[in-house]
């Protein structure tokens, strides 16, 4: 009996050279054509009249508003969701209670509705025709076409950012570490900043990362509460839409630019942050290798 | 510290899993909790602990009702099954995290100074620098104790301390348990689904099923006096035979052996495998060798009796019997229980 000599490895789909270059090819010219065209038409238009363009854009009032405005938005949103995302992962995971299972499909809604419902929704519970409306309205409180709209509703946004990542996680790790802790005599606050939070560390600022590139480049939801008051309610990419149907395409992609550059640092916090094992959720960190 | 658990009960959602459970512990005592998976042996060790709040009945350490007492300042040692060491932080830094969130202050130097008295006492001096994830499984459940005496604990509560670890790191950890309840006579109590385990290190054993209490007592008492069927199956190796009472004797297929207390009627004789023996002549039970497996210690015969039973024997390690041969299986000893 004879044995035809094949690799030494498991058979797999691309062994053939045609198939594979085919492959190789469809990837590259999609990924060329999808993300790389895209990203680099960005940074050819930004600078398409001219540094002098590109700085006067940027420099601009309105501009800097926009910047500003979606700075702030981040500062609010960002803790506001990381204290909240911190707080039901821990609930959920370390504690039992009525309603756990309600409170994660809570949590999951606003991945689960389009942004611009939300937005619609705002409307109806805090605009003038609405629940709260008239109510916020006689005590001169405004929520719709200003500031703390915009607020809510990116929050609404990225609500499940830091929870998402942070659940999986600390499922896996169980509570026996919280239950050694607390009979070694610790607090509860104690038990959390000295146990929990040093072995769910990387996995939360991975969450806070994405929940922060989420919160600046949200579109939908903000477009429908700010009203677009240039230079008022105006977050940055509500302002790059503003400028393109101005026909300012140069000014546009300038302003798309810093969003980019945004996006390109997120990506390499991510990357560092996944190298230090965020974002997956590992195996128990006490393996229980002799098991008998 | 003495330990009295009175009446407990524990319910989870629909399931009862600890039933009127009563339960002494004198102080100094090393106690198993013994028994199957879900027979509550670990819901009553984590009630004890006050990880777990009874839902009826009380615990009471020593003359103070401790019941409602939360786990933190119960003052007890909890020693995880999966070590529950902080991986964060080194061992030392893992002994000594419940001296430094105590109320009772203490300086450094004295904290210190414990720790390393603590990796002496552990046998592990010189890795207190090291990480949980740089030492291995026995040296960490080493860690875990070190950790869980540090706080002088009034209780020390073991859950299936031994459970992740292989047979032999197992009986040298276990052997070393003993040696430090000695050194300290602190009241333990352990919770093993290992009968050997139990019976090896305890003082006493609680053997329990469903939620109950079946039997407790000395390992001897246990071994020789079960009081039930299920006590000697679950301590070890035990073979079953119908069998027919009548006037104070238990027969079996041919054998006959005094009983005392068992009502006429059908019954269930029990044997150890080193409680039956083998003859080539009567009388005795007629059985043929179906198998024969050799150990280190001896033979262990597989045989099947006329109607059916099959039966396992230890025989000494000269006994030249092989499968095929026929016979009588006879009985040492035995004991019978109503069916």
């Amino acid at each position: 009996m004879s044995f035809k000599k094949t690799a030494r490895t498991l058979p797999r789909v691309g062994d053939g050279p045609f198939f594979r270059r085919a492959l190789i090819g469809i990837v590259l010219t999609l990924g060329a054509l999808l993300i790389l065209a895209p990203l680099l038409i960005i940074g050819v238009e930004a600078f398409s009249k001219g540094w002098q363009v590109y700085r006067d854009t940027i420099l601009h009032p309105d501009t800097r508003h926009a910047i500003m405005l979606t700075v702030l938005a981040a500062l609010i949103a960002v803790p506001v969701n990381t204290a909240f995302g911190v707080a039901a992962a821990w609930a959920i995971t370390k504690f039992d209670f009525r309603g756990k299972g309600f409170l994660l499909v809570v949590i999951e809604i606003p991945f689960s509705v389009s942004p611009i419902v939300a937005g619609v929704a705002y409307l109806f519970v805090y605009g003038l025709q609405g629940l709260f409306g008239p109510t916020l309205d006689a005590y001169g409180i405004k929520i719709l076409f200003a500031i703390p709209g915009i607020i809510l509703a990116s929050m609404f946004v990225t609500a499940p950012f830091v929870a998402r990542e942070l659940i999986p996680l600390m499922q896996a790790q169980g509570r026996d570490l919280e239950e050694a802790a607390t009979s070694l005599g610790a607090s509860g606050w104690r038990t959390f900043f000295s146990v929990t939070l040093p072995n769910i560390k990387w996995a939360l600022l991975y969450g806070v990362v994405l929940c922060n590139a989420r919160v600046m480049g949200e579109f939908g939801a903000v477009s429908v509460v700010s009203g677009n008051i240039r230079g008022q309610t105006n977050t940055l990419p509500l302002h790059i839409e503003l400028l393109y149907h101005d026909y300012q395409a140069a000014g546009a992609f300038a302003s798309a630019s810093i969003l980019a550059l945004i996006a390109v640092f997120t990506i390499i916090a991510k990357v560092a942050l996944e190298r230090q094992g965020a974002g997956r959720v590992r195996p128990a960190a006490n393996p229980a290798e002799n098991a008998s | 510290m003495k330990i009295r658990l009175d009446h407990v009960v524990k319910t989870f959602q629909t399931f009862r899993a600890v039933k009127d459970v009563s339960l002494e512990i004198e102080s100094g005592e090393l106690v198993a909790l013994l028994g199957p998976s879900g027979s509550g042996k670990t819901t009553i060790l984590r009630m004890v602990a006050g990880l777990e709040f009874a839902d009826g009945g009380h615990i009471y350490f020593g003359d103070q009702d401790a019941t409602d007492i939360p786990v933190r300042d119960r003052g007890v040692g909890f020693v995880f099954q999966h070590y529950a060491l902080f991986p964060h932080m080194t061992v030392a830094q893992n002994i000594a995290f419940g001296m430094e969130v105590s109320k009772v202050k203490r300086d450094k130097a004295a904290i210190q100074t414990r720790v390393a008295e603590l990796l002496h006492l552990v046998r592990l001096e010189g890795l207190g620098e090291r990480f949980p994830a740089q030492i291995s499984g026995g040296q960490r459940q080493r860690v875990a104790l070190a950790r869980a005496l540090a706080v002088d604990p009034k209780v020390l509560l073991l859950d299936e301390p031994f459970g992740a670890l292989d047979a032999n790191v197992r009986r040298e950890l276990r052997r070393w348990l003993r040696e430090i309840h000695t050194k300290l006579g602190i009241t333990t109590l352990f919770v093993t689904h290992d009968q050997e385990e139990a019976l090896d290190l305890a003082d006493r054993v609680v053997i329990l099923k469903d939620g109950h209490i079946v039997q407790q007592g000395t390992p001897e008492e246990v071994c020789r006096e079960p009081k039930s069927a299920f006590v000697m199956k679950f301590l070890g190796d035990a073979n079953m035979l119908p069998a027919e009472v009548r006037d104070g004797r238990a027969h079996v297929d041919g054998a006959v052996i005094e009983v005392s207390g068992i009502a006429d009627g059908k019954a269930e004789l029990y044997a150890r495998p080193v409680d039956l023996d083998w003859a080539a002549s009567g009388p005795g039970i007629p059985a043929s060798i179906a198998r024969v497996m050799d150990r280190p210690g001896g033979r262990r015969v597989i045989a099947t009796t006329g109607s059916g039973v099959p039966l396992e024997l230890d025989l000494e390690p000269e006994r030249a019997v092989k499968a095929g041969d026929t016979g009588y299986v006879t009985l040492r000893r035995a004991t019978v229980f109503a069916a």
